[in-house]
């Protein structure tokens, strides 16, 4: 057996009840009081996540621009100082290598944030394909991510900064806050639906960083989440997982993220996969990503088959019951003619087709 | 640490049997329960189906995992705990009470002596 990799934020899980699993080769805490609580509190209160197994590429150098935008589909030109990204980043045939948020430092200097399953991919790839005036440097070792999401975020971490939070718009961030006596960089980005920060800090402060937080939140009833809540967070706003919505065998066109990918950009056009995603959004893709809930009972599942007319059209993406939404949902690769709001689908559930029909998604939008 | 009431037996798959007469309720026990984590969703057989010992007979899922049900003992459905079906967290709050989850009529008590005791059960659980 490997041993699996921790954070350094491993020694605080079992103070907080936590229950480990092998996560992509991390031992990662699944949940902490359940599932449902921690859900349900990072939409009516606010949470806290250990994210410290996400990757960091730093990226700088005069080229440091023109190489980001050789990579990933989204233009990032577009940002300015302080501000972050999303993109997907492609292979030359529209799959995905992965997707990331570009984190802009300076004109010259940037950070790229990584899934922590492609961390070492992610950097081969990006150093094989780099060019001129460019150093790329992993991170991730030294660096701890925590999240903090929900409705009441703001006001948590503003107990522990003189920092305006306000100030910090979605998608900026402020590259040097004082947490509770602790130098971190505030974003406001998250990946649960909710309001709320990404703070990054140094690995040795990750534990300090944790306790302030989990402190101060406490009579605004903050508490730790794990993965477990994170995934049915980000599914019920249909935030892509890669590995499951994306892959290298799924593009950006296909899992309904086209807005990411700015086939026009001004400086760069021969970014890699643009041949590849240009002819899909120019023909349409011959998959989509849909959202569906079941009519008969049952919880999808990921790669439950599903059909039409007694035929496979795709198998299902990511699929549980929805604790704020409290139905059972699914996202589903099918092809693309049957991508329409109304149509029924056959779930494969233990050989059984199960009714579900295809509706909007997201499934949960906040109120703002 | 896991309640594992002495009255009743354990099969090692987690079911647990109380009997009473020639009829034994069935259900998970506390501890498969807390693995599972949040329960959403028990499917059971119907009144009159027959369970064979060992077989599946239904399903148990939590938020993020699918799990099987095992039969402990062989014998024909009389009754399903058909509440569990809109409320499935009671397999949560109390897995040997409400959250039981059918009686059956048994075949033959002869196999309950293939089951586990309540210390035996303990002893598994412990790993």
């Amino acid at each position: 057996m490997t041993t699996l990799k921790r954070t350094p934020l491993f020694p605080v899980y079992a103070e907080s009840g936590g229950k480990t699993i092998d996560f992509g080769g991390w031992e990662l805490p699944v949940q902490f009081s359940g599932i449902l609580d921690e859900h349900e509190a990072v939409r009516t209160r606010a949470g806290l996540f250990d994210v410290s197994h996400m990757g960091e590429l730093e990226v700088k150098g005069a080229d440091a621009l023109a190489n980001i935008q050789r990579w990933i589909t989204n233009d990032a030109s577009k940002i300015e100082i302080n501000q972050a990204l999303y993109s997907p980043m492609c292979y030359p045939d529209g799959g995905c290598v992965d997707d990331l948020l570009v984190y802009r430092h300076a004109a010259d200097h940037y950070i790229l944030v990584v899934n922590a399953a492609n961390i070492e991919k992610d950097f081969e790839w990006v150093v094989k394909n780099s060019f001129g005036n460019v150093e790329i440097v992993n991170l991730s070792e030294g660096i701890s991510q925590l999240a903090l999401q929900g409705p009441l975020a703001e006001r948590i971490l503003q107990k522990l900064t003189d920092y305006d939070l306000s100030a910090i718009k979605y998608y900026w961030f402020a590259q040097v806050v004082t947490v509770g006596g602790i130098k971190a960089l505030v974003s406001r980005t998250g990946y649960t639906g909710e309001d709320g920060f990404e703070i990054y800090v140094d690995a040795k402060q990750a534990i300090a960083m944790w306790n302030a937080i989990l402190q101060a939140g406490k009579e605004d009833g903050l508490v730790p989440v794990g993965l477990g809540a994170r995934d049915t967070l980000r599914f019920e706003a249909k935030l892509p997982l890669y590995g499951q919505e994306i892959s290298a065998t799924v593009s950006p066109i296909e899992a309904g993220l086209g807005m990411f990918v700015k086939l026009d950009k001004a400086d760069f056009a021969d970014f890699i996969g643009r041949d590849a995603l240009a002819k899909q959004k120019e023909q349409g893709a011959k998959r989509k990503l849909v959202g569906f809930e079941m009519i008969e009972r049952g919880i999808p599942r990921t790669h439950y088959e599903v059909q039409v007319n007694g035929r496979k059209i795709g198998e299902v993406t990511t699929g549980t019951m929805g604790p704020t939404v409290k139905k059972n949902i699914g996202l589903a690769l099918i092809e693309a003619e049957f991508a329409t709001i109304g149509q029924e689908l056959d779930i494969i559930i233990r050989n059984k087709p199960v009714k579900g029909v295809i509706i909007k998604t997201p499934f949960y939008k906040r109120e703002k | 640490m896991s309640n594992v009431p002495q009255e009743m037996k354990y099969s090692k798959e987690h079911e647990w049997v109380r009997v009473e007469g020639n009829k034994a309720y069935i259900g998970i026990t506390d501890f498969a329960q807390s693995e599972l984590g949040d329960i959403v969703f028990v499917e059971l057989p119907e009144t009159g189906d027959e369970l064979v010992q060992n077989s599946t007979f239904g399903t148990v899922e939590s938020v993020k995992t699918v799990s099987d049900l095992y039969a402990p003992v062989s014998g024909t459905i009389l009754e399903i705990n058909e509440s569990l079906t809109d409320s499935p967290e009671k397999v949560n709050e109390s897995p040997y009470g409400e959250g039981w989850m059918v009686v059956v009529e048994l075949k033959d008590a002869g196999e309950l002596d293939n089951l586990l005791t309540a210390e035996q059960y303990e002893e598994i659980i412990k790993g």
